[in-house]
């Protein structure tokens, strides 16, 4: 078997604090040895970093494509494609499909559709109820076994307190981690923007941040109640930080995800109506922003994601409240995550943390870090390279990126999955 | 004990044994020194109903009701059977199919009985503590043949009849009651009398269908079955009632039986000799598989059946033994 070594780089690991010159030493798809310092390596095949950061690849929990049931939106492979180009190494892909991810043999063909590709990793989360329909109990156990990291019903709220009670004492059984998006259903109904001044100036609904704190209030009492294993699906203001302090201080232990769109911009990104910025949960307003910035620096969030969700022209392309809500994230995630090292001042292993072995710790994966025996999956780039994202040019089907224009410091260089160079 | 053919009148009249309480509604009307005695009657009549005379007069010109509220067959056809065999006269009732239809209530409905002079009601009604209502109400004894999810307590006696002569002695046994404990009065009924003749009890089930207290009631509660079935002697599987599948309780029967329903692979985590035994009627292929609900040597299933009639023999006789001879 040849081996490979990565040497002269910046290496960044978040698992073990390290940031500082390197190198890896990969054989049979697994980082075989970590060096610290400029130690040379003998291999097979040197890779000069020169100089540049060599960090665990990317796991991302939160995918939506449209494979199977809206392919021209996205496809596993299209997916996969904009991962390995942003120096994602890892895909979680949303059960919300058509059909849904409900049963064992939907996550058996997601996985097997995701490895034929031999890109980036692709694993699936399972739907928490079947056919997302929030009344009756997905086959967890079962889906557990096939290979789900955890289970959702993604941007649906399980609205029936007594389905999401039982779903998360059962899946207390199988130890499964379930994910939920905190909201109260009927405070958000019809809403396309964050309650305020601006979407009532602009004449859109709102949705009231209280919203948020209401459901994350019930869902971390049944979390309490049951025992289960729980991650708090993309958390947007500060109210609902402050409800997961106390809940966290009282000892309960709860997961908590962001997405990336929620840590660059506010509701004034708007604008005059920019459909490519409407989003679920809506973007909120800049003190809410810079609490979620400041708790990924104080290490309160467990991931980040970039909640990519692909919709084509023709549904962005609308009046701001009928415009398709989401944006697509999974290339841009890094550059988009590094301004938070450039722009807020966070260290930068404090922003890579939740990229990758927050994630990873969350889903019990044995990637997300630099150490030996881990999978070689690697992302190298380019800290201080300035781009300039461009839509059209980005892998994804579709290209609903609010990045769109925006400069940007840091450029993916190369990725690794499993050894294996993929960009 | 006796040979078949030894079983007499006198041999019965010699184990009797005056029932504890009025009434048998739950088992802890049981205690632990006349449970034994009441085993012994059970194997007497065991013997006696493997006769071809089956035929005593202890309750003779005594009347039997069955009330059973809810459909059921075989418990109500075991204490038919077993009044019958007593020579008591017996009417059994389906009252799920007269006039709790017109609308009475359940005491007008025991009113109305109690003018008719039985001597023992057996009940079964679908609602928790009905059992105890109707004795309230009434002068005679009364039976409790399963209310709600509260107790079916003769069919606690009957397990144990079962696993007595399975064993020999109940006093060491653990005993795993496996699926739908929340809604089971068989559980619960099992769980008390268990414990009161010193037998470990674990329950073992989806956290859906175990009671969140239950491990209160003295148990060790266990959702995985690998862990929960290590070192028992009996695995007492319940009947999954169809409506809690399909995503209310359970996803669905297959995941069900996948991971808590009774097959070879499972059962060979329990004790090396373990038995099976399960209350029915079975849900083939969802609590528990046909290859090992068949194998005699481990079930334990049909010998249920048949002690079901001899241990409500002895509660029916016991409870007579009361009356003296008034």
């Amino acid at each position: 078997m040849t081996t490979v070594a990565i040497v002269n780089a910046r290496l960044l690991d978040p698992a073990t604090d390290y940031d500082g010159p390197g190198g890896l030493l990969i054989e049979d798809g697994r980082i075989v040895r970590v060096v610290h310092g400029a130690s040379p390596i003998e291999a097979d095949q040197l890779i000069d970093a020169d100089g540049l950061c060599l960090a665990p690849g990317l796991i991302d929990i939160r995918v939506k494509t449209g494979e199977p049931g809206a392919e021209p939106k996205e496809t596993l492979k299209s997916a996969s494609l904009a991962a390995a180009a942003g120096g994602v190494t890892t895909i979680v892909v949303q059960p919300d499909t058509d059909p849904a991810v409900d049963d064992p043999a939907m996550i058996d063909f997601i996985q097997r559709r995701g490895a034929a590709l031999n890109l980036v990793n692709v694993r699936a989360a399972g739907a928490a109820t079947k056919a997302l329909d929030g009344q009756r109990m997905a086959e967890i156990g079962l889906m557990d076994e096939a290979g789900a990291l955890y289970f959702t019903d993604g941007d649906k709220v399980i609205v029936n307190s007594r389905t999401l009670q039982r779903v998360m004492s059962y899946a207390a059984a199988f130890n499964a981690l379930i994910a939920c998006r905190p909201s109260d259903p009927w405070l958000t109904e019809g809403a396309v923007a964050a309650s305020g001044e601006l979407a009532t100036r602009l004449g859109l609904s709102g949705s009231p941040a209280i919203a948020e704190r209401i459901g994350l209030e019930r869902d971390l009492a049944l979390v309490e109640q049951t025992g289960a294993r729980f991650l708090v699906d993309q958390i947007s203001t500060e109210g609902a930080l402050e409800t997961l302090a106390r809940a966290r201080a009282k000892g309960l232990e709860v997961a908590v995800s962001v997405s990336i769109n929620h840590l660059c911009f506010n509701e004034v990104d708007i604008g005059d109506y920019r459909t490519f910025y409407r989003l679920d949960p809506p973007l909120r307003s800049e003190a809410d922003r810079q609490a979620l910035v400041e708790a990924v620096r104080e290490g309160l969030i467990d991931v980040i994601t970039s909640a990519h969700a692909p919709a084509p022209a023709e549904d962005k392309r609308r009046p701001f409240a009928e415009a398709a809500p989401g944006a697509v994230g999974l290339e841009t995630l890094l550059p988009a995550a590094l301004t938070l090292h450039h722009e807020d001042g966070l260290d930068l292993l404090d922003v890579l943390r939740p990229l990758t072995q927050g994630p990873a710790a969350l889903l019990g994966l044995d990637a997300g870090v630099l150490a030996e025996g881990a999978p070689a999956d690697l992302v190298l780039f380019d800290l201080g390279a300035p781009i300039i994202v461009d839509a059209d040019a980005l892998h994804s089907k579709s290209k609903n990126s609010p990045f769109d224009g925006r400069r940007l410091q840091g450029k993916v260089i190369g990725t690794w999955v499993g050894g294996r160079k993929v960009h | 004990m006796t040979q078949p053919s030894d079983v007499t009148d006198q041999t019965i009249r010699d184990r009797l044994v005056p029932f504890p309480k009025p009434h048998f509604l739950a088992a802890s009307d049981l205690n632990p020194f006349v449970t034994p005695q009441l085993l012994d009657l059970g194997d007497a009549f065991v013997d006696f109903n493997r006769q071809s005379s089956k035929a005593l007069d202890l309750l003779h010109g005594r009347t039997v009701v069955n009330l059973f509220f809810e459909n059921s067959t075989r418990t109500s056809s075991s204490f038919e059977i077993a009044a019958k065999r007593l020579g008591a006269d017996v009417v059994t009732m389906p009252v799920g199919s007269s006039s709790v239809k017109k609308g009475e209530t359940l005491i007008d409905t025991a009113v109305t009985l109690n003018a008719m002079k039985p001597d023992i009601l057996v009940i079964r009604h679908g609602a928790s503590g009905a059992a105890e209502l109707l004795s309230q109400k009434v002068g005679c004894a009364v039976v409790n043949a399963g209310d709600g999810r509260h107790e079916h307590p003769t069919q606690a006696l009957l397990d144990l009849l079962s696993m007595r002569r399975a064993f020999g002695d109940v006093t060491s046994l653990t005993v795993a009651i496996c699926g739908d404990i929340t809604h089971s009065r068989v559980a619960r009924s099992n769980v008390a009398l268990l414990q009161m003749m010193g037998a470990r009890v674990r329950l073992i089930g989806p956290p859906t269908l175990v009671p969140g207290d239950a491990d209160r009631w003295g148990c060790e509660v266990f959702h995985d079955m690998r862990e929960g079935l290590q070192g028992c002697d009996v695995v007492m599987m319940l009947r999954l009632q169809l409506e809690r599948m399909a995503g209310a309780l359970v996803p669905s029967t297959r995941e069900y039986f996948r991971f808590w329903g009774l097959d070879r692979e499972k059962l060979a985590w329990a004790k090396p000799g373990a038995r099976v035994m399960h209350p029915g009627p079975m849900n083939r292929g969802v609590e528990i598989d046909s290859d090992v609900a068949d194998d005699l040597d481990v079930s334990l299933i049909q010998d249920q059946v048949e002690m079901g009639v001899a241990a409500r023999m002895a509660v029916l006789a016991s409870l007579s033994a009361r009356w003296g001879d008034k």
